[in-house]
């Protein structure tokens, strides 16, 4: 396997613009996996690491090579707290936002909070320069995206008005460092309520008829709440496999989608 | 001889011993099996069926002989001795023999220069296949009469009636035992046709044993060698690459060095036998049981190994320590097409404990009767006749003792906390405090201790006096439980010096010491030392009109009369012993007989959290007593409580192979999900010393016991906490929830 270490984003385009084959190697917690259980077999690889221009970070921009370790803390209180539940510290201290956005896993811990907040994915070449493309048209199938081979993923980027609230959960069969089998951020403010989950469909989804129902109610009551939670597991998509049922995903993502909301609104 | 109550020996038994391989250990230079290096080895991989029941239609393996740096590929027919291996009997070819009977069942091996060739090597191999439907229900392989061992236990009358009647059915899953060492050798031809072999293993003279026949050698030309271990479980009870990269050894005349990643390791040794069962059980009106009926169904999988024995323990526990005079069983191990089930801790009855204690709440609540106090009212002693076997119980057995022990620990206290990581759902951030219910559970066990049913157990150990302090000489595995921490504590306390090395010695060297298994290692390896070290002590004593051995030579009346190097002027002296327990005979035709050479009993107490809602589970405390005869070394003992209940509570609340029509669904430690320290509960433990009838010290084995009713405890908390039945374990989110 051929490998560039790439000094910064320019030397890491043109890297890609030449061996369009090649794959992104930032922290290595999916590829190196696949690499290592000969699943893949990469011809070459361009190493991430070096380039600081990824890991620049505000309030409202991402940059794809931030580490899971420093999303624990950031302000944005949902990405902080699917932050916290992704792997071992081992894999929190090497695993980046843009590696779970370019694997695009239906369970990618961070992939609900990019929908919640109808964030968006920067990408770069270098040819085209640079183009950002909305979450919903990015993440296109399991494990798959809209992203081209001379592209990488630069950067998530968030709407100005962020959510007075947001809220994070997930479900997994032990209590830590586990794969979800429902994720969910729920978020609330003037614009009203969002509600994302991962896990249940193909890509991240949004929750839209739960939305449009609870939006219109002021102050939701119990029964609100219990049709709303009614109408989440009613969306969702998921699947029976080896690590949960259908019939208990749809169940989960209704409890924590009611759960998250009326934390937002406590 | 003179008695002390004070040792004079530091490091002697019933100190917090600090292991030789310890600090190796955490600091990265313990030599695990994986780690071992010969000038110009080569690396081997292997070649798997992908189907759990197919027929090779063509195998071509000269494709894999043409990639650069391939070196050898070897099949069945390579194979010069006998085709077939097995602990108990030989009836799984070394390789694939035409048809495959397991997904994973290994069919070639490729030697090369580097681990990425021989993997390229192994993809090259032209095969083709014929898939066969695969046998996946066991009760389907019953009804077809594919039968490894099946045992009816008849006792008492069998008209026998009681008044209150509970009925239950319970499933077991299927756990790993999910060692961090995966399975890895080494095998160094000698240059004269033999072979030395360092490869995973609890027991190196079975090993041994079937790896002659296979290569058709003789004894001496192979030795098999003690490697460093990470973890067994059961596990590496049965051989793995043992003649494979022996042959490959033989064949290239290079060192061939091979290494199992996980995915492979989950193929690559026996599970735990999933269970169906069957329960009957009936009682006075008092609570006293009248008769226990059951049936039981284990999947062996595709290969024997150790199903019969296990088969035995299943059925001869199926009951629990209680004192029952009337007991039906039907326990059979079938054959199917599954991954093959074999030892791991607690070995047949921690299936049959979960279905008996399940039973038992569900007969105290039937009765409107405490858990305890049924158990209690039940309880079987020392001295009366085990309630499967009709066997007079001798040696400690003390029921009672461990109910008294579980009423007396306090309960925690309630949960008063916020923090997610007290809470079910963990850092998930599922739960908040006020969706937790609190459930509390009990559950009791027995256990026989070292082989059973008339197995010749024995356990050979050579202790060397020497002028700096003493040697043990042994073949016993030491698998990371402590063994090699005991036997110098033992050699210490008899021999009066704190300089006791364990020197392991290879087939070649040292008979058997027997399986480290069965939690029969401190009694018979143990047992083996300590006879050892007194017959050795006695004779240094009598040779030098002495009463006493200490660090620096033998004493008369407190006055030194020979240094070390005195009494070694002429070479070491040691004694050599083949230790066995007390003897024990097979079953007859209704499984009654003195079957058991000692028991080991504990009970544990569950406290659990429960989020019913999403049915996620918090583990919050396990209180323990254990029956250990003698208290060793308390930090070690501990150190197996721990992990055994862990191992308990996982299975209990995630651990199962997800296995489609014989295909393992989640081989990978991403979804075969262990307990992480978040998942582990406080555990507190009291340790009842009544001295067994053998062993060193009245020691007991006590690996086995925190293990097998951990699980059953869980299981009745959480049932508590909910209400629901819940008779499988694990007990996933969906079992609780019901959707």
């Amino acid at each position: 396997m051929e490998f560039v270490a790439a000094k910064d984003l320019d030397e890491a385009l043109v890297a890609k613009a030449n061996h369009p084959d090649a794959e992104f190697l930032a922290g290595g917690t999916d590829l190196m996996v696949e690499v290592n259980l000969a699943h893949h077999r990469p011809s070459s690889a361009i190493g991430l690491r070096r380039v600081d221009e990824l890991r620049e970070m505000t309030d409202l921009r991402i940059g794809a090579g931030v580490t899971w370790a420093t999303l624990e803390s950031h302000p944005h209180r949902a990405l902080a707290q699917a932050a916290r539940t992704v792997g071992s510290p081992q894999i929190r201290a090497a695993g980046t936002l843009g590696g779970n956005i370019g694997t695009a896993s239906p369970a990618g811990d961070g992939l609900p909070w990019i929908a919640a907040l109808d964030g968006t994915i920067e990408l770069r070449s270098k040819d085209r320069g640079t183009r950002v493309m909305p979450w919903r048209e990015f993440f296109v199938g399991v494990k798959r995206t809209a992203i081209l081979p001379d592209e990488a993923i630069v950067a998530v980027r968030i709407p100005e008005d962020t959510p007075a609230r947001q809220e994070f959960a997930k479900i997994g069969v032990r209590n830590a460092m586990v794969i979800s089998t429902v994720s969910c951020v729920v978020t609330h403010g003037d614009n009203g309520t969002t509600v994302a989950l991962g896990s249940v469909a193909p890509t991240p989804m949004r929750a839209t008829r739960a939305e449009e129902m609870i939006n219109a109610e002021k102050n939701p009551s119990e029964a609100a709440l219990a049709e709303f939670a009614r109408i989440v597991s009613e969306e969702v998509r998921p699947i029976t496999d080896h690590r949960s049922t259908e019939s208990y995903r749809r169940h989960g993502a209704g409890v924590l989608a009611r759960r998250l909301l009326e934390r937002c609104l406590s | 001889m003179t008695t002390r109550t004070k040792p004079r020996v530091r490091g002697g038994i019933g100190e917090d011993v600090v292991r030789p391989d310890g600090i190796p250990k955490l600091t990265g230079n313990f030599a695990f099996a994986s780690d071992l290096v010969a000038d110009g080895m080569l690396w081997a991989a292997t070649l798997r069926s992908p189907h759990a029941h197919a027929v090779i239609v063509s195998l071509d393996t000269t494709p894999a002989l043409a990639i650069p740096g391939v070196r050898a590929v070897i099949t069945q027919d390579d194979v010069p001795g006998h085709p077939l291996f097995g602990q108990e009997k030989a009836d799984q070819p070394v390789l694939c023999d035409g048809v495959a009977r397991y997904w994973g069942e290994p069919v070639a091996v490729v030697a090369a220069d580097d681990p990425e060739t021989a993997r390229r090597g192994v993809e090259a191999i032209a095969i083709e296949w014929e898939p066969l439907a695969p046998v996946s229900d066991p009760e389907a392989a019953e009804n077809s009469d594919h039968i490894f061992r099946r045992i009816n236990v008849r006792r008492g009358d069998l008209g026998a009636k009681g008044e209150v009647v509970v009925e239950g059915y319970y499933e077991i899953g299927t756990q790993d035992q999910a060692p961090l060492g995966t399975e890895a050798g080494l095998a160094i031809p000698d240059g004269e046709g033999g072979i030395d072999l360092w490869v995973t293993s609890q027991w190196v003279h079975i090993d041994h044993g079937q790896i002659v026949r296979c290569l058709d050698l003789p004894d001496h030309m192979v030795r098999c060698h003690p490697a460093g271990i990470g973890g067994a479980f059961g596990a590496r009870e049965d051989m793995s690459m043992h003649v494979h990269i022996s042959l490959l050894a033989l064949i290239t005349r290079r060192p061939i060095k091979m290494v199992y990643d996980r995915s492979e390791s989950f193929v690559g040794h026996v599970k735990r036998h999933s269970a169906r069962m069957w329960y009957r059980h009936e009682a006075t009106p008092e609570g006293r049981l009248v008769r226990v009926t059951a049936k039981v169904i284990l999947d062996g999988g595709a290969y024997m190994h150790t199903s019969a024995a296990v088969t035995g323990n299943a059925a001869f526990f199926a009951v629990g320590p209680y004192v029952c005079d009337n007991v039906e069983l039907d326990v059979v191990s079938v054959k199917t097409n599954n991954p093959p089930a074999g030892a791991m801790r607690g070995f047949g009855v921690v299936q049959t404990c979960f279905g008996a204690e399940s039973q038992m709440d569900r007969l105290a609540q039937e009765l409107d009767m405490e858990p305890l106090a049924l158990r209690r009212l039940n309880a079987l002693e020392a001295g009366q006749p085990f309630s499967t076997t009709g066997q007079i119980i001798e040696g400690a057995f003390p029921t009672t003792a461990i109910i008294d022990a579980l009423e007396s620990f306090p309960l925690p206290p309630p949960l008063e906390s916020d923090d997610p990581v007290h809470l079910p759902g963990g850092t998930g951030l599922t739960t908040p405090r006020s969706a937790v219910v609190r459930g509390i559970g009990y559950a009791l066990s027995a256990k026989n201790l070292a082989f059973s049913e008339g197995f010749d157990d024995y356990a050979e150990a050579r202790v060397v006096l020497t002028p700096v302090g003493a040697e043990v000489h042994t073949a016993a595995m030491e698998v990371g439980q402590g063994l090699v921490t005991l036997l110098q504590q033992i050699a210490r306390t008899v021999l009066g010096t704190g300089h006791v090395a364990v020197v392991w010695d290879d087939t070649s060297q040292i008979g058997s010491a027997g399986s480290t298994s069965a939690s029969r290692q401190t009694q018979m390896t143990g047992g083996a030392v300590h006879a050892a070290a007194v017959a050795l002590r006695d004779k240094v004593l009598d040779d030098h009109g002495a009463d006493e051995l200490r660090e620096d030579g033998a004493y008369r009346d407190g006055e030194r009369v020979a240094t070390l190097e005195e009494i070694c002027a002429s070479g070491p002296v040691d004694h050599w012993i083949r230790f066995r327990h007390p003897e024990t005979e097979e079953p007859d035709e209704n499984g009654q007989g003195n079957l058991h050479p000692g028991y080991a009993l504990a009970g544990h107490r569950a406290v659990v959290d429960v989020d019913p809602e999403l049915g996620l589970v918090r583990v919050v405390q396990i209180d323990t007593a254990q029956d250990v005869g003698k208290v060793l070394n308390p930090k070690a003992l501990m150190g197996q409580v721990e992990g055994g209940i862990l191992q308990g509570v996982g299975l209990a609340t995630m651990e199962e192979l997800v296995i489609d029509k014989g295909i393992i669904r989640n081989p990978t430690f991403t979804d075969y999900l262990l307990p992480t320290s978040l998942d582990a509960p406080h555990v507190n433990a009291v340790f009842i010393e009544e001295g067994d009838h053998w062993g060193p010290f009245g020691a007991k084995g006590a690996g086995e016991p925190p293990t097998i009713s951990s699980t059953p405890a869980v299981a009745a908390a959480i049932r508590q906490a909910t209400g629901k039945a819940l008779t499988r374990v694990p007990i996933l989110p969906q079992d609780i929830t019901g959707t």
